[in-house]
């Protein structure tokens, strides 16, 4: 039997041409997967107290309910009572709850992707502790399935798990890869047969901020690793979790496991990018349905083991002050909570903290596959005013943070409100401060 | 066999019996469904990531200081007509009476609290309970998200909550009457516990520990 994620792992994930009564049973299958111990107890859980509006920047900075997000989750927690939940048979029988309709999957769109980060702020809120942000994944996986994906998404990931690039580039990212070194004056290990760590990169950095490209290669040599990057596995970025799709996602994935297998690699980087570290950190083992024979890290992470170890050893920064958005994929999805402040405090950065950090961070807004969605600018820009807001009020005179994603939020949004701070990248200041 | 003889024997008894049976079941049904394994490599182990578990069962309580400012209220209210309820059911005297009677048990080191002082909280209780409403109503998110469950439990819990009071303070007519809607009204929240909203008095508890230890393992704050 096809399982959902199955044949749209072979077909789209936004897709027009599908009838009504096909996406209504796809976004089903989709669920139906879903529908486990854990899942239950979540969505059995929820006494209806909206105190998950409270988290979520989109509610905040709009005070429109319909972006209250266990809301989102609504079409995920039909399905579940009307199929699966304790009272199922009832509520059938009785007319109780009602099928998810492929119109109601429609009107979902824009709450489960325009006005959805997947940060999980709602989640750390929640006080029957509901994983508030997961149901709103399973959401997603349900519409991707049904070929409701937004456009953007699902084409990028349906191309990347084909491709290994979520566009189409005039030159592959390898050669721009190899250009950026050269530029820079730097040597890059790049598809060697065996290394003991395969590094990716994100793809918004290659196309926007070669400086943190070559900081990556930078500090690899330096420290003298046993890397590669590797042209088969190079972009970071996971387009199939954005879109929802499960399908998309596990190729996608495995594109960088089964390469990181067949050079024998003992560690993957990956690189500042928060969605892809929870991608392959987190989800890539479940997804494949095996233990990874290596291990992952953020960059952030690797540069903090190297920095205990003592084979790291940074310069003293002076001048100006700096503030630090947490990404949300690293830090509350992620548990990478310390290494970035270590590295600072290693480099001795005067670090204005924001209001709400570390795990209570809120998102940049771009976040989820947002960044990419033209549909979700307006409000996206409403939500990252509150961010701006907070960031200036630490008196900061620099903004830093460690995801290729968030900074091309916050540059958006800058552009936008002609904001007088540029993003800067974490990486970048350790490159340009490691000892010789 | 008068109302108030109904309500406490073959009525009562139904009720336990459909409340003990549905919960179970709302349980069970739970359970049944199955884990599934999480592959990735954790960073604690297994008993720390409990440990963790636990702790985000007790804390998930008290919210965390970051979101206060906006929930302050609505968490002041909804946690103090909860406690409320606990100290009536628990150590209010005659329902200290009627769960010993009900158990059979003698149990006198079961505390009881003055019935002038219970009084006044079951009218602060009631009273917070009206404000939990008005918000129900009134409040954006909550009125968006409401549904069936939250009012009709919400009707159930005020029969149950104002015939109690009718029944201590002499009010509304023949006591064995108002008592006797009292249980009644109790009766039908029993019933209707195992359907609703009401189950979160058992899932709070496993829910929170899942949440707490599944963040614990990937070293994420809960």
């Amino acid at each position: 039997m096809n399982t959902a994620s199955e044949f749209v792992g072979q077909t789209n994930a936004s897709d027009t041409n599908l009838p009504p009564s096909e996406r209504e049973e796809r976004a089903m299958q989709a669920f139906a997967q879903h529908f486990g111990a854990y899942t239950a107890l979540n969505l059995e859980s929820c006494i209806h107290c909206g105190i998950c509006a409270d988290a979520c920047h989109f509610y905040i900075a709009t005070e429109d309910p319909k972006y209250t997000p266990i809301l989102k989750a609504e079409p995920f927690k039909q399905a579940y009572r009307r199929e699966s939940g304790a009272m199922a048979p009832l509520f059938k029988m009785l007319g109780l709850k009602k099928k998810v309709t492929a119109d109601q999957l429609a009107e979902w769109q824009e709450l489960l992707f325009d006005s959805c980060n997947m940060c999980g702020r709602c989640s750390l809120i929640c006080p029957m502790g509901i994983e508030v942000a997961e149901m709103i994944e399973v959401g997603r996986r349900g519409m991707a399935d049904a070929g409701l994906a937004p456009k953007e998404l699902g084409d990028r990931a349906r191309l990347q798990a084909e491709t290994g690039q979520p566009e189409e580039t005039a030159r592959p990212y390898a050669d721009v890869l190899k250009d950026i070194a050269v530029q820079n004056g730097l040597e890059v290990a790049l598809d060697k047969d065996r290394a003991d760590v395969m590094v990716c990169l994100p793809r918004t950095d290659l196309d926007r901020n070669p400086e943190s490209v070559a900081a990556m290669i930078k500090i690899m040599d330096r420290l003298g690793a046993d890397y590669t990057f590797r042209s088969d596995a190079l972009i970071a970025e996971n387009y199939g979790y954005y879109a929802g799709s499960r399908g998309l996602q596990k190729r996608i994935t495995k594109r960088i496991t089964d390469t990181a297998k067949k050079i024998g690699a003992s560690l993957v980087i990956v690189p500042e990018c928060g969605h892809a570290y929870t991608a392959l950190r987190w989800q890539a083992a479940d997804i494949l349905g095996e233990e990874l024979p290596f291990r992952v890290r953020h960059i952030t992470e690797y540069l903090g083991e190297m920095l205990a170890d003592g084979r790291l050893k940074l310069n003293q920064v002076n001048g100006e002050s700096y503030t630090f958005h947490d990404p949300c994929q690293l830090v509350r999805k992620g548990g990478v909570m310390d290494s970035p402040r270590l590295l600072m405090d290693a480099m001795g950065v005067d670090l204005r903290e924001m209001r709400n950090k570390k795990a209570f961070s809120f998102c940049c807004g771009g976040g989820g596959g947002v960044n990419d969605l033209e549909s979700a600018r307006k409000l996206r820009h409403r939500a990252q005013e509150l961010k701006l807001r907070e960031i200036d009020h630490t008196g900061a005179d620099r903004l830093m943070t460690t995801c290729s994603d968030c900074r091309v939020a916050f540059d958006d949004a800058g552009e936008h409100f002609k904001w007088n701070k540029k993003t800067e990248s974490l990486i970048e200041l350790v490159a340009a401060n490691i000892k010789e | 066999m008068t109302i108030l003889e109904f309500s406490r024997g073959p009525m009562l008894h139904f009720a336990l019996i459909v409340f003990v049976f549905g919960v179970l079941w709302r349980l069970v049904s739970v359970v049944l469904l199955g884990w599934r394994k999480s592959r990735a490599e954790n960073r604690v182990s297994p008993g720390k990531a409990a440990v963790g578990g636990v702790v985000a069962t007790g804390n998930r309580s008290w919210p965390h200081p970051e979101f206060l400012d906006r929930t302050a209220f609505g968490e002041a209210v909804g946690y103090g007509y909860h406690i409320g309820l606990f100290a009536i059911v628990l150590v209010g005297a005659p329902h200290v009476a009627f769960w010993k009677n009900l158990f059979g048990i003698n149990a006198a080191w079961w505390p009881t609290i003055p019935s002038g002082i219970i009084s006044v909280i079951s009218v602060v209780t009631i009273f917070l309970m009206f404000i939990a409403t008005v918000r129900r109503f009134m409040h954006p998110v909550l009125r968006r998200i409401s549904n069936f469950d939250d009012w009709f439990t919400l009707a159930i819990l005020y029969a149950v909550m104002v015939s109690g009071v009718m029944a201590v303070f002499g009010i509304g007519g023949r006591y064995e009457l108002v008592l006797a809607a009292h249980i009644i009204s109790f009766n039908v929240l029993l019933i209707w516990f195992p359907f609703g909203k009401l189950m979160h008095a058992f899932y709070i508890f496993p829910s929170r520990f899942i949440t707490g230890y599944k963040h614990e393992k990937k070293g994420a704050a809960s």
